[in-house]
């Protein structure tokens, strides 16, 4: 039902100045790695954007070693010019946004409006709001000693955001980073490694190194390394906490979710039907907070779902850089084979599989919005973080069943609620137990707002007064 | 004639009751001076597994119970332990004027940490100021059951471990301090006539060797406090199994207990809840 068809409304890439090559970024110049290097694609198309050096575990020792020389320097700034720096690296960031924007969307495939809208307006605040911190530290309550070379591997959901998170309180407390982002998206890192540049960063306070597992695991276990901030999946987190087990190194780590999205009978459908699709949709699904369990009160089942698929059904899948496209590309072969056989685990476990009409793009790595139906507790489907497009919808009587439920799982990160009555909300967000609640609203951020999770959704808090604790010597 | 005096079996403190260990074994424990001084009981793994079981099934009411009357509970700790400084200072040995104070260092700390009940959340707490119309609030909140491995310092060093992971919700399996485990028994004596709901603090007597590591690769266990463990290789390998769900670890650290504690042990086993709220019409 189709009132008004859209134009394609293409954002230019011209902006985008692509490199053929990018090589590391240590001691404030870009060098060649020794290791192999990698192809980074468009996921949308699957055409090469570059070509990327990979760092050895001799290179990430060359950038830890520039880290620990910067870091005497840097530590010994007064906090107000360690501030400036950060003020204008959040300046350039926002000068340079629909750059950042576009070349995020190129290489990560999510939507040139979540780009432009979300993620670079985030990094720039999150930026920011740290710089205002670091001349400001004593009043903190966790002293004022940096720990050193910080050690940071990020993910792919949100390249620029991520890289963000992690270095702008690992710089406000004084210390130098050795960043590692996601292979399948090391461009905006790279480009974030001229704007330090621009910013005239002394060098080696900030040393990009690119690759994959391996230089990340090089990063970790690093023994000059004393902090290391991950975010990423429960599995490497695993991984990485035992590593840096009976070493010294302060850890803090951000991993997977399974968030249950609570719907009682009393909520407001429409504002609820936005939110379910804001929090499973949003960044195709790439998001560890997702709500990808719907809860929903068996008296409302119908009456939802149908408003639901209504809804879903309007979403526009397809070019990233189209400024009017809700749901972009999956970020890689590999995620896209995740999702798709978790979705047919879903089919073969008895679960009722729906997807609106949409046609997906022959080129590019593609999957449409995905609701089930019938998912019971034990289903995979329910228990395990799929990291796409894809809801499962489950159902309750009563409010004790809805947070039983909800906790049901070994994740622990977010959760939401919907209801018209208040007391309900604070009961429920009480026994809750995830680090963060969205109540009548869903995926909202902010860098004054801490985030973190609970049980094996992993430790440590990033934003706010809390995330300064990560990177303090408390 | 002097009267033959009537001895305390030690068991072990588990769910508000005082079992034997389930494997029927002990283990002689002596003095300074070597002197036999009792049999207490050598926790097995099945003891582990149980008060793990307890401390989980007293977490629910424990955290849920007002900040307010976990600080009476903890003060009424302090109350029967200062009831019994007689008794402990004989059971802690060594210099009389030396043993008394450390009994009364330990009444003082639990004083100190009940204060903290209703306090701790307004430090580690924030209502924090979102760009947008969104009310954003912070809590702490406890992160479940935690696991303590204890210093070997019997009394003081226990209560400078147990007080803070309990006084904000969590509930606890504490291995007593291997050479010196009898103070620990007869602290439960105490934990059990102070209203303090059986499950909060589940004591073990034991192999450090032997429990720790069970408790560290337990899928139920959220915290893991190794204070006490004194063995590099065997800390690192509770550390190495905490890792499997992700535990929050304390690592192994020597402590003056007779030092301003500071609130760090109550913040490393505490989680931080986020709320968001829109503001409108």
């Amino acid at each position: 039902m189709a009132i008004f068809e859209y134009a394609p409304a293409p954002e230019s890439r011209d902006v985008v100045d692509l490199r053929s090559s990018y090589g590391l970024f240590v001691n404030g110049e870009f060098v060649e790695g020794s290791g192999k290097p990698f192809k980074t694609v468009n996921p949308a198309t699957e055409e090469t954007l570059a070509e990327v050096a990979t760092a050895t575990s001799d290179d990430v020792d060359r950038a830890v070693q520039a880290a620990r020389k910067a870091f005497g320097v840097w530590s010994a700034l007064p906090g107000g010019e360690r501030a400036k720096y950060l003020f204008r690296i959040a300046r350039i960031i926002q000068e340079r946004a629909r750059e950042l924007a576009v070349l995020e969307s190129l290489d990560n495939g999510k939507p040139i409006r979540e780009s432009r809208d979300f993620d670079l307006p985030q990094a720039a605040a999150h930026f920011f709001y740290y710089a205002g911190w670091a001349d400001k530290l004593e009043y903190a309550g966790f002293g004022t000693k940096p720990l050193g070379v910080a050690g940071q591997v990020i993910p792919w959901n949100f390249p620029l955001l991520m890289l963000a998170w992690k270095i702008a309180p690992a710089l406000a407390c004084g210390n130098t980073v050795v960043l590692k982002p996601a292979e399948t998206t090391p461009l905006t890192a790279l480009l974030f490694a001229d704007i330090c540049r621009q910013a005239e960063l002394p060098p080696g306070v900030v040393n990009i190194v690119t690759g994959a597992g391996e230089t990340g695991a090089a990063v970790v276990a690093h023994t000059d390394v004393d902090k290391v901030a991950f975010t990423g999946s429960t599995e490497v987190g695993r991984i990485i906490a035992r590593t840096v087990a009976g070493t010294g190194k302060k850890l803090t780590l951000e991993l997977g979710g399974k968030a249950a999205n609570i719907v009682f009978e009393d909520a407001a459908i429409d504002q609820a039907v936005e939110g379910i699709v804001n929090g499973i949709f949003f960044n195709q699904g790439h998001v560890c907070c997702a709500g990808s369990r719907l809860l929903v009160q068996e008296s409302i089942q119908d009456e939802l779902l149908a408003a639901l698929k209504r809804r879903v059904a309007t979403l526009r899948v397809g070019d990233p850089l189209d400024k009017n496209t809700d749901v972009g590309a999956v970020n890689s072969a590999e995620q896209l084979a995740r999702i798709r056989r978790l979705s047919e685990l879903g089919e073969s476990e008895g679960a009722e599989r729906w997807s609106p009409a949409c046609e997906l793009p022959d080129r590019g790595f593609w999957f449409p919005p995905t609701l089930f139906t019938g998912v019971a507790q034990s289903h995979t489907i329910a228990r395990e973080e799929v990291f796409g497009p894809v809801l499962s919808v489950l159902t309750f009587r009563t409010p004790a069943e809805a947070v039983e439920k909800a906790n049901n799982t070994p994740y622990g990160l977010s959760a939401g609620v919907w209801t018209e009555k208040g007391s309900r909300i604070l009961w429920t967000a009480e026994r809750l137990r995830a680090g963060v609640v969205w109540a009548n609203t869903f995926n909202k951020f902010d860098p004054a707002s801490p985030f973190g999770g609970y049980k094996e959704s992993g430790f440590g808090r990033e934003g706010g007064l809390h995330g300064l604790e990560a990177y303090l010597d408390v | 004639m002097s009267r033959l005096s009537v001895r305390k079996t030690y068991k072990l403190y588990i769910g508000g009751a005082f079992p034997r260990s389930e494997s029927g074994r002990s283990y002689p424990v002596t003095s300074a001076k070597g002197d036999f001084l009792a049999n207490a009981s050598l926790a097995s793994r099945k003891d582990a597994r149980d008060a793990v079981v307890a401390a989980r099934k007293a977490f629910a009411g424990w955290s849920g119970a007002t900040p307010y009357n976990r600080g009476q509970i903890l003060y009424r700790v302090a109350e029967m332990l200062e009831g019994r400084r007689a008794q402990f200072a004989d059971e802690l040995g060594g210099g009389k004027r030396a043993a008394l104070e450390r009994v009364d260092a330990a009444i003082d700390r639990l004083v100190w940490y009940a204060g903290w009940s209703d306090k701790i959340a307004a430090l580690h707490g924030a209502a924090n100021p979102v760009a947008g119309p969104y009310f954003n609030l912070s809590t702490p909140e406890p992160t479940g059951v935690v696991a303590i491995v204890a210093p070997a310092d019997p009394l003081l060093g226990l209560v400078s471990v147990v007080a803070p992971v309990i006084v904000t919700g969590n509930t606890c399996v504490v291995v007593a301090s291997e050479p010196a485990p009898l103070p620990s028994i007869t602290l439960a004596e105490v934990l059990a006539t102070s209203d303090l709901p059986g499950g909060v603090v589940n004591i073990l007597t034991g192999r450090q060797a032997e429990l720790a590591p069970w408790l560290s690769a337990h899928m139920d266990v959220n915290g893991l406090d190794l204070t006490g463990v004194a063995d590099p290789d065997l800390a690192l390998s509770c550390e190495q199994a905490a890792a499997e769900n992700l535990k929050r670890v304390a690592r192994p650290v020597e402590e003056d207990w007779s030092a301003d504690p500071g609130i760090a042990r109550m913040t490393r086993f505490l989680e931080t809840k986020t709320v968001w709220h829109p503001i409108g019409v």
